[in-house]
């Protein structure tokens, strides 16, 4: 029954991927940008989000559901591709991988940063600014945040593309060119975000 | 031809020889092992021609009396599909792949994508039925004569010639990351056979049908943009912007299932 309508799945994940994860993620990378204003701007601004109404609500339609889905879907589709990068070493072929290598560090790092901050705070923990900056008193944290915001605005921007083309926007070589150099763009924006919030905390 | 050169000294000359490692599996069953060929060289040959010297004399490099190779052919000229193969890691057709143009010693392997019958012989009947389920094909019967159909403008005709040049080789199969065992997608070639014969203005009476059929299991939906098919085709074929073609039918044809009235052709 799931194969039967795999089309439909398929077309559901790529869509989820940019609304509204890719959404949350951007607004997620800007918000802990705040950081780099000093630890007051950063909780103010966390504190806004934190206070929105319906928070459960948007929690759970925005943000873990759709997650849930495209994570756990993505990490089929990851396991039901057979790479062959050495055979055809192609930029289109590496990007293929990546992706999938990114979704799958993805769910590990999400899990593990879910954990550490939104589940603490069930425990009565407060997501602060502080909070962040425990937890980058340990080297191999920064190395693992570093890398996992990397591999989400990668995930992001490639998605972005792969999106265009799923839905039939972006059709002829040319046009895949021009959107490929443009999520290159939006990669290399919402790096230089994450990192500078990162290293703010650090 | 100087005249210094004689028979004896061509003689003299140590023999030019080919080497093959050839992967070889004797059942559908039975477990695949190599096996390497040292095959006297002549000027031009090509991978089928070696083949052929094997089946002639069947003897490995080692000196050992082995069986002939088992491998298909039909066309030699690059538009039956039938000689498909892998060589030196990378799928095409083994009658325009010339042993001059290939590093040694050259490997032969089958597209295991697809399976093994014998040797080199592979079974591509999936790719044919795939063929039916996305119709591909211009239904022309009624049950009176129906006339001519309308006319397919001339420079759209020149193009679509293009996308009918696919032989069903099985190359883009081969080096698709998402056909495998483990899914159940048909692959490039029939999505681009989906927009040939919905292009065409007898068979677009029919596209909804085989747009249709894409959107079911192992259609459209398992490519994963990969775009290593249209690096592969040995014809050409812009299979990329095919499939990313169908991909906006299809968008448009999802859409008008669910809340278009009941034309689906128009």
């Amino acid at each position: 029954m799931v194969r039967e309508s795999e089309f439909y799945w398929r077309r559901l994940h790529s869509l989820l991927g940019i609304i509204p994860i890719g959404l949350f993620v951007t607004q997620h990378l800007i918000i802990n940008h705040f950081a780099t204003k000093g630890a007051e701007s950063f909780n103010t601004a966390a504190h806004f989000i934190e206070n929105l109404p319906f928070i459960y609500f948007l929690e759970w339609f925005v943000i873990y559901i759709p997650l849930m889905f495209h994570a756990f879907y993505g990490v089929y589709l990851a396991f039901t591709s057979k790479n062959n990068v050495q055979r055809y070493g192609t930029f289109r072929n590496w990007m293929f991988m990546l992706q999938r290598v990114t979704g799958v560090f993805l769910v590990i790092f999400i899990a593990w940063h879910i954990y550490e901050t939104r589940i603490q705070k069930l425990f009565g923990a407060e997501v602060n600014y502080d909070m962040m900056a425990d937890i980058f008193q340990s080297p191999f944290m920064i190395v693992f945040y570093a890398l996992g915001i990397l591999a989400a605005t990668f995930h992001l921007a490639n998605g972005v593309w792969s999106f265009l083309v799923t839905w039939g926007l972006a059709q002829s070589p040319r046009s895949q060119k021009i959107v490929t150099y443009v999520t290159l763009g939006i990669f290399v924006i919402l790096s230089v975000i994450g990192m500078r919030a990162l290293f703010a905390f650090a | 031809m100087s005249e210094h050169q004689t028979a004896v000294q061509e003689q003299a000359a140590p023999a030019k020889t080919v080497m093959f490692e050839i992967q070889r599996q004797d059942t559908p069953e039975s477990a695949p092992y190599m096996e390497s060929f040292e095959v006297p060289y002549k000027a031009n040959m090509n991978v089928i021609s070696a083949l052929m010297e094997i089946r002639r004399n069947p003897v490995n490099a080692k000196g050992e009396k082995t069986t002939p190779i088992n491998w298909d052919m039909n066309c030699l000229e690059e538009v039956c599909g039938a000689c498909s193969m892998v060589i030196n890691g990378r799928p095409r057709q083994s009658c325009t792949a010339l042993v001059d143009q290939l590093t040694q010693p050259i490997k032969l392997e089958p597209m295991r994508t697809f399976p093994v019958v014998r040797d080199l012989v592979v079974d591509r009947e999936g790719m044919f039925d795939s063929l039916k389920k996305i119709k591909a094909w211009i239904p022309i019967d009624g049950t009176y004569d129906l006339g001519e159909g309308p006319r397919m403008p001339e420079r759209k005709r020149q193009w679509a010639y293009e996308l009918s040049k696919c032989m069903t080789c099985g190359v883009c199969l081969e080096a698709c990351p998402n056909v495998n065992d483990q899914t159940n997608f048909m692959g490039p070639f029939a999505i681009s056979q989906v927009r040939l014969f919905n292009t065409h203005p007898t068979g677009a009476q029919n596209k909804d049908e085989r747009l249709s059929a894409l959107m079911t299991d192992g259609g459209l939906g398992e490519c994963g943009n990969s775009q290593n098919c249209v690096v592969a085709c040995p014809k050409g074929i812009p299979l990329t912007t095919s499939i990313a073609a169908m991909n906006r039918a299809t968008t448009v044809q999802m859409f008008k299932n669910f809340f278009g009235s009941d034309h689906m052709v128009d």
